[in-house]
């Protein structure tokens, strides 16, 4: 089983990704996994700020409701291209997190996750604030259309939105493997673990934070306008304080400190709370609430533990 | 057209008894000899799963239907799934139930956010997408969204029906109008605009807004007393209704006071605010109150009270969730009775608006729901109540609300 972490299967899951999907799944499933593409991003993001570098935050959805509006307005507003908006979402996010990032610094622990918190809560009302109404649509929110297949490529809307989706994802995740695998993750990691010792070592704790900040942020939002694309509408009760505890529950599923447990916790994110509508409609919080216990209780590591123990490596991360 | 349409029914009748597919012009998706599968999402869960009853409801209703022998020798299945209050999961689910399982129609969606998210989508795809759970005004659109049509007053109705009201029982009052900043208030300003017509300006002397975000809406009370005005519309949720009832108060102001059906709440408005404090305070209602001791021993909620009987023993009789889904599913059998044999989209949604004058029995005696195709606002009737100290009073004629 030393499959799983050999350096080829990233490259065969994301050939799988590509294939497979194309050919057998219908467009409403293709729609699903375009939304998990979506949401390992989110989660990565997360996970890189707080898997790896110990600043808890249950503020994310903040960043990807930025990113899905910055995209909206773009589309809307300015008449852009829905690919064209994603650079723009991503500096703006980026810029964003470095700023939530300042303050951050003083905060630890428990006091960074309600401060974070707080910016879950306010991001619905403040994208209904007046000012900003002729912009952001106010309450209504923003209708986008879906984008088409462009050069005439012989594929669906949906089919292509996946393709891209999973193209920019594709960009993100290696990016963030190289980072984490190299000195910058060394660094990442030692901050969270003994961050006296990594600064008696020479780094620049300061830095990194805000910067993992900025980082978050950016993956996050460019998860929040790929996700306005593929949903075609934004509107503020969409980014509440559920959508960031979502990508915390992804998060931890899927396992903290780890690149190929995004894509498991988003997965989980996506399909679980379906089936536990399907087991009861009285109550499926509670078989929702059930089942994570479930998970929990069986992988403490979440996820991406169950390959390491698969594949019999111990855990270097 | 219509010859078309009744020789489609005539010879879908005869086919279905043979299993021969039909050769069908019109769209005919989710209906088999057997059954009529339809969709619903309705928050199961999340932050507005209290509207969770009016899923359990519906689903009730329809298993009381298919008991029966369901409809046209057919039986309803309804798939109702969770969307959480989420418009994301709302459009996720409807895709699933447009793409995956292929239902006929979607039915009652619940929410203004999560039925704005899929109108573009149904529209496109032209799936009748009938009596939504909102009372938002913009449902009644079909030059734009012809498969879509609500069920419920809007909000722009009631104000419709208030300057009705004002305008014969009170001409040339000064009305000052209160109303929050978003679609919900804004609805209200629209509507007296359509009631009071020309004499929009001989009425209201001012309007006054504010943000769901701010603190109080003292300032705007008082500023609304330095108006003159004698007659004032709240439109406000609730939190800020009760501030605004207390305020008028407390300044020993008495003017007569309209307050959004939205907050009529007696638990979250007038209990806080102070029941002595609102007396006389007007509002509107179409539908029975299931604890409203006028309706004990009425036809039409006993006709309801027997269904729960059976089929929902443990619901909580003074939920008005129930009492809404039963409404909003009579309204639906009644449609697809019209149906005849024809139930294609096209048949569906042309029936869906041509109802007539129907009683259902959980609204107000006179309230009828009605439809057409330039009319996709199936129930424009209401009748005034008036707070007592104790209770809600329902007072004068039903009214009806102007325009379509």
């Amino acid at each position: 089983m030393q499959f799983f972490t050999s350096r080829a299967f990233p490259w065969l899951f994301l050939a799988a990704a590509v294939v497979l999907p194309l050919l057998f799944a219908s467009d409403y499933r293709l729609f699903q996994l375009t939304m998990v593409v979506v949401y390992s991003i989110a989660v990565l993001g997360l996970n890189l700020l707080t898997g790896y570098n110990g600043q808890v935050s249950l503020g994310n959805g903040a960043f990807y409701a930025i990113g899905a509006y910055t995209t909206a307005i773009l589309m809307d507003k300015l008449g852009l291209p829905y690919w064209a908006t994603l650079p723009f979402s991503a500096v703006i996010c980026a810029g964003v997190g470095f700023l939530i990032g300042l303050p951050a610094l003083r905060l630890g622990g428990m006091y960074l996750a309600l401060t974070t918190f707080a910016l879950a809560v306010a991001t619905p009302q403040l994208l209904k604030y007046k000012a900003f109404e002729n912009y952001t649509g106010g309450v209504q929110g923003v209708v986008l259309d879906k984008p088409d297949a462009p050069f005439g490529l012989p594929l669906s809307q949906d089919q292509w939105l996946y393709l891209f989706c999973l193209a920019v994802g594709a960009l993100l995740f290696a990016l963030a493997m190289n980072l984490v695998r190299g000195r910058i993750g060394r660094a990442m990691r030692a901050i969270r673990d003994q961050p006296l010792a990594a600064e008696a070592m020479g780094i620049d704790i300061a830095m990194f934070k805000t910067r993992t900040f900025a980082l978050s942020a950016m993956f996050t939002g460019v998860a929040g306008s790929l996700g306005a694309i593929t949903i075609q509408f934004v509107a503020p009760d969409a980014f509440g304080v559920p959508l960031s505890l979502t990508f915390f529950v992804g998060m931890v599923v899927g396992g903290g400190a780890s690149i190929g447990g995004a894509v498991m916790g988003a997965l989980f994110i996506q399909f679980i709370p379906n089936i536990a509508d399907e087991i009861s409609k009285a109550a499926p919080g509670a078989v929702y609430g059930l089942l994570l216990i479930a998970f929990m209780f069986l992988l403490p590591g979440g996820l991406a533990s169950l390959i390491r123990i698969l594949s019999g490596k111990k855990r270097t991360a | 057209m219509m010859k078309r349409r009744s020789l489609l029914a005539t010879a879908g009748a005869a086919l279905a008894a043979s299993r021969i597919p039909a050769a069908h012009a019109a769209t005919l998706v989710g209906v088999t000899d057997t059954e009529i599968k339809i969709g619903h999402t309705i928050p199961y869960s999340g932050p507005a799963s209290a509207y969770g009853v009016i899923g359990q409801g519906h689903t009730a209703f329809f298993k009381r239907v298919n008991d029966k022998g369901g409809i046209a020798g057919r039986k309803i299945n309804l798939i109702s799934l969770d969307d959480g209050y989420a418009p994301p999961k709302t459009v996720e689910q409807v895709r699933r139930l447009v793409e995956q399982d292929q239902v006929a129609f979607l039915f009652n969606t619940l929410g203004t956010p999560n039925n704005t998210a899929i109108q573009k989508y149904v529209n496109s795809k032209k799936v009748p997408h009938l009596f939504l759970s909102t009372g938002a005004d913009k449902w009644g659109d079909p030059e734009h969204f012809p498969w879509t049509i609500g069920w419920q007053p809007s909000y722009r109705t009631e104000a419709q029906i208030y300057a009705k009201y004002i305008m014969k029982n009170r001409p040339g009052a000064k009305v000052a109008v209160l109303y929050q900043n978003d679609d919900f208030g804004k609805d209200y300003i629209t509507g007296f605009k359509d009631g009071f017509g020309k004499d929009y300006a001989k009425y209201v002397v001012k309007e006054f807004s504010f943000e769901v975000t701010d603190a109080t809406i003292d300032s705007q009370a008082v500023s609304m007393q330095a108006t003159g005005a004698d007659v004032i519309l709240t439109a406000a949720t609730p939190k800020f209704a009760a501030q605004m009832i207390r305020k008028v108060s407390d300044m020993d102001w008495k003017p007569l006071h309209f307050l959004t059906n939205v907050s009529s709440s007696v638990g979250a408005v007038i209990t806080p605010a102070g029941p002595e404090r609102a007396v006389g305070i007007i509002t509107s209602a179409y539908g029975k109150d299931p604890t409203d001791p006028t309706w004990a021993n009425d036809a039409g909620m006993n006709e309801w009270r027997a269904f729960m009987k059976e089929y929902i023993p443990t619901g909580d009789l003074t939920d008005g969730g129930y009492v809404f889904s039963y409404g909003v599913c009579t309204t639906l059998m009644q449609m697809l009775k019209q149906c005849g044999t024809d139930f294609s989209r096209e048949n569906v949604m042309k029936q869906a608006t041509s109802l007539k004058d129907l009683y259902i029995p959980t609204l107000l005696p006179g309230i009828t729901v009605s439809t057409s195709p330039t009319n996709f606002h199936p129930i424009r009737q209401m009748q005034l109540q008036k707070w007592t100290g104790k209770t809600w009073e329902l007072f004068g004629e039903i009214i009806e609300g102007t325009g379509a």
